[in-house]
């Protein structure tokens, strides 16, 4: 299978790790990767903004520097949710090409599991863990349960987390309440984007979590921006670096 | 003002806005827990939601016949364009029967068409008769939760307007002191009242009635004891048969507040012997939005208030920071379809998270519809200058490869070098309460090209 | 001649809608949710609710239990509009105005029957002179016959709506949470509510 990897523009820039720690996985299951060098990025905070004729060249861009793949994989639930659930608004059914390239651009934990079916991933990382659920990729893509809806779903990035040895999971108050990241949001709101990112990071202080994580950076860094202005002891991790890290930490005997 | 500034206002006072916060997320806890016990939760809200959109794409036809059936009964139906024709309506009906007084039951409609300073100022003594209502009544305040009109008011401040307006103790919050206080005083007003004027949850087309729901049983008392029953309706509240009462009394109060059923779910068909029934079919816009298929299914919104209560953004600024008779998720699509200008904000007032849609029992897609509003706004110009042009900036520099990796680089550097007051600065929202990410010396792509050329693995 | 509003807003709609599209079917099917035993989920909602709920074989005994309640018995003014139960301190015949039922203490009222899901007891206005008293009094008892319906989807299978010009659903006394989310029982319409269901109604 020929994979491409799509790395968010921010992540890029800001958390080469986090593309790294998504190399490094695909490379465990034996996935022949190529990272397309004129990705830039989805242009998810144009369209978020309000602003589609901005946003169009971006999704033009994205569906032809990704086709001809047969799957595009990103560390990402807001960018593939914008990819597969949003585009829509720059395509009709006729686009054939486009629509096959967006059906095609998968999260990393459901690529994982629903792809390479992935059940158990064998390491160790022995610590505490807050599990934070990035909204898109709850309710959008469906990652997980959403605690508003009365069915249970199985949350893919915990399943993939929970067969490392020696993690446990901190119980949060509020299992799926938004960071308050929000793109623009995050400073066009400061006031309650801030207010909802400390209460996020509160809940994890009192439930224990030592390390937090999730599958979006774009919560990550607002919460670890928070936590480091705050001081506290939380370290933050893309999930991709908790398995990729897990990987190379041998199981004790 | 936009909801930014006053949900600022609404933040710095941390505990309050707290306690704001986690009074509403209890009520979201009760609706968890009421839907949990329902096993055909689920089914329920997709029932709720087919049966509006279908009464929706039939509208006409079900309003026509609602009217001539409850014209059988007796009914005096009425049609209003706007809120100013719904407010002369009601005016020329109170006037015939020389009323003085009224007692008004929680009506969101009535609330859009300020019937209430209408009605003073043409000299009627209009009493809201739901507790939170007459609360906010007193303190001279608009409601700031569709069912929840007080929430935003602590017990002291509750016992203190009481004092003064009912002569309660002073420094008494005794919630069970100050609603007996109320039940007195408001039962004087129920007996002496010349007319009641209510909404309505639901108007049945099938039969020409309608229901109103209330826990505290004012709209009954209002309406039963006075000779004259005034009934204000928005359009889009009508259900096709009664057996979908089944589907919505389900669904309603135990999304709203977490109970299996309010109190009282009153059937009215046709007036009391001896006295008059009036209904008012109010617009207001809502054709309006029927013409719109993006936001078409918003006019299934039965007004149970269960998105504001899951809405993170709502609980942390209040429903005043709106500026909209109906605030939270569903108000920020109907009120900018109706005011663009004054209500911009708005749809940004969001951080697109997705509760609202979970929660709302008739599906209505609300965050994609906050997210249409955006681009509706947009379109209309108005998403102020700022924003346009650094949307416009990016776009240009995202669609440029060597443009974005450049950029990258720059910035990267330029953090890394420049000294803490040039990055954390009033300029810098970000920074504000936040620290930027740590930049790295190199991006993604540069260690990828690297790792590429090292590796010995396959291509 | 000038347009109503009535055709105006109708106009507006029409315009407003696609051309006509086949009139989507509406099956609003279950399975509906069941309970093992009806009568005892009834009052478990019931009593969470603030009611109290009764189980007696006939009148009589739900009579003989009324004139143990102290409440009842203290009552100024008591109205009963169900045969064997409870009694009139007032003649509710000669009660032309509701308005001169203010003062009601006690009402011992119909209802048809009882939810299981939510507590709720269906009433309609053909069993009394003046709906106002299933508001008004202070104290409510409500007396029906032994039949639970599981669901509300049962109970309007059993009601033809639009017969009454008032009928509702009762679940309990009146209540609010209007300050600070305190439940208080006994807003505006009765402060307790009893229900006895007979089974020899």
């Amino acid at each position: 299978m020929k994979v491409a990897l799509f790395i968010p523009c921010y992540v890029d820039q800001f958390y080469p790790q986090v593309g790294m720690a998504t190399v490094k996985l695909l490379e465990h299951f034996g996935v022949e990767h190529e990272f397309p060098k004129a990705q830039t990025c989805c242009g998810q905070p144009m369209a978020n903004s309000g602003c589609m004729p901005e946003a169009k060249p971006l999704a033009m861009k994205y569906v032809d520097v990704f086709k001809g793949y047969d799957y595009i994989v990103a560390p990402s639930g807001s960018c593939v949710s914008m990819v597969r659930n949003h585009y829509e608004t720059f395509f009709t059914d006729e686009d054939k090409a486009a629509n096959d390239v967006r059906n095609r651009t998968y999260e990393l934990s459901e690529f994982l599991v629903n792809v390479l079916n992935v059940r158990e991933i064998k390491g160790r990382f022995a610590s505490n863990v807050g599990i934070h659920q990035s909204c898109h990729g709850l309710r959008e893509l469906r990652l997980g349960p959403s605690s508003e809806v009365m069915k249970t779903r199985p949350s893919m990035m915990t399943d993939l987390l929970a067969g490392l040895e020696g993690i446990s999971f901190s119980k949060l108050q509020r299992t799926d309440e938004c960071c308050g990241f929000g793109g623009t949001f995050a400073v066009a709101e400061e006031a309650v984007s801030c207010m909802m990112g400390e209460d996020r990071v509160n809940d994890h202080l009192s439930a224990g979590t030592e390390v937090l994580t999730a599958g979006d950076m774009s919560c990550l860094m607002h919460l670890e921006g928070i936590i480091r202005r705050q001081k506290h002891n939380i370290r933050v991790m893309h999930f991709a670096e908790i398995l990729a890290e897990a990987l190379e930490t041998p199981v004790a005997v | 003002m936009s909801h930014p500034t006053l949900a600022q206002k609404f933040v710095d006072n941390k505990p309050r806005a707290q306690w704001h916060d986690k009074a509403l997320w209890f009520v979201r806890e009760k609706r968890d827990r009421m839907a949990a016990s329902v096993p055909e939760w689920e089914d329920l809200r997709s029932h709720a939601s087919a049966i509006k959109i279908h009464t929706m794409s039939q509208l006409p036809t079900y309003l026509e016949k609602f009217e001539a059936n409850a014209k059988t009964l007796g009914v005096h139906v009425h049609w209003a364009a706007d809120g100013d024709e719904h407010n002369r309506i009601v005016h020329e009906i109170l006037k015939k029967h020389d009323v003085k007084k009224v007692v008004k039951s929680k009506s969101m409609l009535t609330e859009e068409c300020h019937l209430n300073p209408f009605l003073e100022k043409n000299g009627y003594e209009v009493v809201d008769t739901d507790l939170g209502e007459r609360i906010v009544q007193l303190r001279e305040e608009t409601p700031s939760h569709i069912v929840l009109p007080a929430i935003h008011i602590r017990k002291e401040e509750v016992g203190e307007c009481f004092h003064e307006h009912l002569g309660t103790e002073k420094g008494v919050s005794d919630p069970k002191y100050l609603t007996e206080a109320a039940r007195g005083h408001l039962r004087e007003r129920f007996c002496t009242a010349d007319a009641g004027i209510t909404g309505v949850n639901f108007a049945i087309a099938e039969t020409g009635g309608f229901v109103v729901c209330t826990n505290e049983g004012n709209a009954d008392l209002g309406v039963s004891l006075p000779k004259l029953h005034i009934a204000c309706m928005g359009i889009e509240k009508l259900i096709p048969r009664a057996s979908d009462l089944a589907v919505f009394l389900r669904l309603l109060a135990r999304s709203a507040t977490g109970q299996p059923i309010t109190t009282y779910s009153s059937h009215f068909h046709g007036p009391r012997e001896g006295s008059e029934l009036h209904m008012i079919l109010v617009d207001n816009g809502r054709s309006g939005i029927l013409a719109k298929p993006e936001f078409r299914r918003s006019l299934g919104c039965i007004r149970c208030g269960a998105c504001m209560n899951t809405c993170p953004v709502y609980r942390r600024s209040g429903g005043h920071s709106y500026e909209s008779t109906v605030p939270g998720p569903i108000g920020s699509i109907l009120t900018p379809l109706q005011t663009p200008e004054k209500h911009a904000s708005l749809p940004f007032a969001c951080t697109l998270c997705g509760s609202c849609t979970d929660v709302c029992p008739v599906k209505i897609d609300l965050h994609h519809q906050l997210l249409a509003m955006r681009g509706f706004l947009d379109r209309k110009k108005l998403l102020g200058m700022s924003k346009k042009l650094s949307m416009k900036f990016l776009s240009g520099l995202l669609s440029s490869t060597w443009m974005f990796t450049t950029a990258g680089t720059a910035a990267r550097t330029a953090l890394r070098w420049m000294p803490r007051f040039a990055v954390y600065n009033p300029l810098n929202g970000w920074g504000k309460q936040r620290e930027l990410p740590e930049p790295p010396m190199q991006s993604f792509r540069d260690q990828y090209a690297e790792h590429k050329k090292n590796s010995r693995g396959p291509s | 001649m000038t347009q109503t509003t009535r055709e105006k807003v109708l106009a507006n709609l029409r315009a407003a809608l696609p051309e006509s599209s086949p009139l989507p079917d509406l099956p609003v099917t279950g399975p509906w949710q069941t309970f093992e035993d009806p009568f005892a989920r009834f009052c478990e909602v019931l009593e969470a609710v603030g009611g109290v709920c009764h189980r007696v074989k006939t009148r009589d005994e739900a009579h003989q239990h009324l004139l143990g309640i102290d409440e009842w018995q203290n009552a100024a003014v008591r109205i009963s509009e169900v045969d064997g139960i409870g009694d009139s301190t007032v003649d509710i015949t000669t009660i032309e105005d509701p308005h001169d039922l203010e003062n009601v203490d006690y009402a011992v009222l119909h209802g048809h029957f009882g939810v299981a899901e939510n507590g709720a007891i269906w009433v309609t206005d053909d069993t009394l002179k003046h709906r106002v008293l299933y508001f008004i009094p202070q104290r409510l008892v409500i007396v029906m016959p032994t039949v639970i319906v599981d669901n509300m989807h049962e109970a309007y299978g059993r009601i033809k709506v639009g017969q009454h010009a008032f009928a509702g659903f009762i679940s309990g006394p009146s209540k609010t949470a209007d300050i600070e989310q305190s439940l208080v029982i006994g807003a505006h319409g009765a402060r307790a509510l009893t229900v006895f269901a007979v089974d020899e109604f």
